[in-house]
């Protein structure tokens, strides 16, 4: 059961993750290029899954924007993890004023909604997919850096990092070689369902028009146009909706198979 | 009739080697019968099989009868009647056997109240009376406080008193003084000697411990691997062990009788098996 | 004999919130090259407060300490190395003092790779050498280096753990309850293997338990704490075999022996 979820998973997210490479050499028309006299075709032939207002194939275009979907997940989640991990780590390993400094401050970016900091960016340097990541990558950070935090209380209480310092490792070695070998695998599990968020907030973004801007497809900027045509033709909003709740689906289950997996005590008896 | 009659009890989980194999005993009214083996031996899986709390995978075969219920036939519903009202056990591990988020007098009530036919107000008084009985000195006070609130061995005394309230006919401890230092240990085994001996109930006492089992069973069986490898009663085992696995255990439960800076006498062989086989 | 360890009325002093807890109060005491001094009490009377002070993993609130006639009260980590290379620890619970996502190899070796402990220590250590020969001196298969701890039992993981408290030749061994955790048949192997180490490494031993039959088999030298303090000490036969305090005699007294005989 608990393995059929990881399963899942791992499949929905491979099944983006082919079709965003796929798109780099091959998609059955140009995501781009403007054609009038094709626009709002239905599902069908050679449309598969019909034309946009702008006459443009939306297979292509849902498969160019996986890989924008992706490219946005792995950078701000990057981010988040990259900052996040580090000040997690020292939090939790120096304790004092630092932790408490440190975990205040977290609190205060997590209080701070990420679209706030989204329009924050666009106003000031123009809505563009790199504000979106960088807005989404710093409200992921305070989760990460909670998760991180706690999973280094968890280690350094144990009698193996007192071993170490009776060996006469620093502290960067208590850090490198203990601690995150040991909280890498609920890292591993929050940056999965902070993948998931980043999706849907991405989405959320573009739609918006606080994201990447046309013509690049993204899945939020293709709901938006198909917003447009909800009346004419609502078919076309299902799919960009239903290719990021598949993805959020998908890393969401990917999340929980591996805490599940990776958990010795909900592990089944063997 | 006996209380407990256990027949050609055998466990398995998966594909493994079986955790329990060809198990038989008895235990007869107010008896008190200790078993013992090392960590992987099979003795706490025996005790959870008697109490019908195997987990879900486990393949069991062989009969468990208690006071003429066949356990391995019952549902859980009937099963979780007879626990704690007819048997009822007492855990290793004092911290995880309470529930942290409620005081400890509330726990041992709801176990009295799911079980007997009593009023709230009386409840409170019987458990203060039986904390007391157990050697808590101010029952009131522990009563009153939350786990995390009390020493380990006055934990481990509050969950005997859960244990024995509902006056059960037998009571299975699994390594009840394991974790606790000796002294504590000790006074623990004693107050459970007592309160036993008081209820007349019997007990399936579970320890790596020959010389702690001595203290409280009259009865030992051996279990090494899964089987039982010797059985007997205490003087007998302790002046003539036959096998010799029994043999290392009594030996390394006498360390008194050994002068320092002489060797111990191990059982080099049977305990430093790999462990994967276990 | 030279005093290897020195302390002179040492505290620990730990707060919790509004209440405040002595857990080592004014602690004298005198380790000498090559003694034998085993620390009894129940939990909770500061033992491992005062050992964790020793290996200076734990800062005294006041007092001092000598090691081999430095003070390392006061010192920071990195002046440590000497201290670090000849005191080393085992502790109670090998499975949580053995990092799980490291191999055997690996954990063996940690206090050889500490850039503060290998300047102490002979050019000469190879630390491939090293491994295979404290492996074989606790007892394990040499191919136990590429396995993990989960993969052996709770006696050999404590093998484990005394062979990488070996590793860097230390001159002081302090074993927090070592054998506690262990089922009482394996119990006798880590205790035999602990005094065979003493005996010919002429390892200075200190030994924490609340198992006074535990400390009396290895230790020449005996101190009793009870909240905090030194109640009780001496020459271990002496204290054994005629207890000055009530509180060592009910220590003695709790220990469990087989008795063939119901009282009741």
């Amino acid at each position: 059961m608990k393995r059929a979820q990881l399963v899942a998973g791992l499949v929905l997210v491979a099944l983006i993750v082919i079709t965003a490479v796929v798109s780099v050499f091959w998609t059955p028309f140009d995501p781009i290029r403007v054609v009038p006299s094709e626009r709002l075709l239905p599902p069908g032939w050679p449309h598969v899954l019909g034309t946009d207002g702008f006459g443009i194939d939306i297979l292509s275009r849902l498969m160019v924007g996986a890989r924008t979907t992706l490219v946005v997940g792995i950078i701000s989640v990057g981010l988040a993890v990259l900052i996040g991990v580090p000040l997690g780590m020292l939090a939790g390993q120096a304790g004092g004023w630092l932790d408490e400094v440190v975990m205040r401050a977290a609190d205060v970016v997590y209080a701070l909604p990420a679209l706030l900091l989204a329009i924050l960016l666009a106003a000031v340097f123009g809505a563009s997919t790199v504000t979106a990541m960088v807005a989404i990558g710093v409200a992921t950070i305070p989760a990460v850096a909670r998760v991180a935090r706690a999973g280094t209380k968890q280690v350094m209480a144990a009698d193996f990092v007192l071993a170490a310092r009776v060996a006469g490792t620093s502290r960067w070695g208590v850090a490198g070689r203990h601690v995150l070998p040991n909280i890498a695998p609920v890292i591993g599990v929050q940056a999965s369902v902070g993948f998931a968020l980043a999706i849907l907030a991405e989405a959320a973004l573009s739609y918006l028009g606080l994201g990447t801007p046309r013509p690049t497809p993204t899945w939020g900027n293709m709901l938006r146009d198909a917003q447009q045509y909800l009346f004419v033709m609502p078919i076309q909003t299902v799919w960009p909706g239903l290719a990021i709740a598949l993805a959020v689906l998908g890393f969401n289950l990917l999340g929980d198979g591996l805490r599940d997996y990776l958990d010795p005590r909900l592990r089944e008896l063997p | 009739m006996s209380l407990l009659v256990v027949r050609d009890l055998r466990v398995r989980f998966g594909r493994r080697r079986p955790a329990v194999d060809q198990v038989s005993f008895t235990i007869d009214g107010g008896e008190r019968l200790g078993v013992i083996g090392e960590s992987g031996s099979g003795k706490t899986v025996t005790a959870l099989a008697v109490m019908g709390l195997l987990a879900e995978n486990a393949v069991v075969s062989g009969s468990v009868e208690l006071a003429g219920h066949a356990i391995t036939a019952l549902p859980e519903r009937d099963m979780a009647r007879l626990r704690g009202d007819l048997v009822t056990m007492v855990f290793q591990e004092p911290m995880t056997a309470l529930d942290p988020t409620m005081p400890v007098g509330r726990q041992v009530a709801e176990t009295l109240l799911l079980h007997a036919d009593v009023e709230r107000g009386s409840a409170r008084a019987r458990v203060i009376e039986l904390l007391g009985e157990v050697g808590l000195s101010d029952p009131a006070r522990v009563a009153a406080a939350f786990p995390h609130q009390l020493s380990g061995g006055q934990r481990q005394r509050a969950i005997l008193a859960m244990a024995l309230i509902n006056a059960p006919q037998l009571v299975i401890c699994d390594e009840p003084t394991t974790a606790l230092d000796v002294t504590v240990q000790a006074q623990v085994l004693a107050k459970l000697d007592q309160a036993l001996t008081a209820s007349g109930a019997a007990c399936l006492f579970i320890s790596h411990d020959l010389a702690v089992v001595s203290q409280i069973c009259d009865r030992v069986l051996v279990m090494l691997e899964g089987r039982i490898v010797e059985r007997g009663t205490v003087a007998e085992l302790f002046s003539a062990p036959q096998h010799p696995y029994t043999r290392g255990l009594v030996e390394a439960a006498s360390l008194d009788r050994i002068e320092p800076g002489q060797r111990l006498p191990t059982v080099a062989g049977l305990l430093d098996a790999p462990a994967g086989e276990s | 004999m030279d005093d290897l360890y020195r302390a002179e009325a040492l505290s620990r002093r730990f707060s919790h919130g509004q209440r405040q807890v002595l857990a080592v109060d004014t602690v004298d005491l005198v380790v000498p090259r090559g003694g034998r001094l085993g620390i009894v009490g129940e939990s909770g009377s500061g033992k491992s407060t005062l050992v964790r002070m020793l290996a200076a993993l734990d800062r005294p609130t006041s007092g001092r300490i000598w090691f081999d006639q430095h003070e390392i009260t006061g010192l920071r980590e990195r002046d440590l190395g000497f201290l670090r290379a000849s005191v080393q620890m085992v502790f109670q619970d090998p499975l949580s003092s053995l990092n799980p996502r490291m191999r055997v190899g690996d954990i063996i070796t940690e206090p050889l790779r500490s850039r503060l402990v290998r300047r102490q220590l002979d050019d000469g250590i190879s630390a491939d050498r090293r491994l295979a020969e404290v492996l074989d001196a606790v007892g394990l298969p040499a191919d136990s280096a590429d396995r993990f701890p989960h993969e052996f039992s709770g006696g050999q993981r404590q093998r484990i753990a005394i062979a990488r408290a070996l590793a860097p030749r230390p001159e002081v061994l302090i074993a927090d309850e070592p054998v506690s955790a262990l089922d009482v048949s394996v119990r006798a192997q880590v205790l035999n293997l602990l005094a065979d180490l003493a005996r010919e490494s002429g390892l200075t031993l200190i030994v924490v338990s609340h198992d006074l039959l535990v400390v009396r088999h290895l230790c020449d030298h005996l101190a009793v704490m009870k909240n905090g303090s030194i109640v009780e000490s001496g020459p271990t036969a002496e204290v054994y075999a005629d207890p000055q305090q009530d509180y060592t005699r009910a220590l003695l007294a709790a220990v469990p022996r087989i008795q063939t005989h119901r009282s009741s």
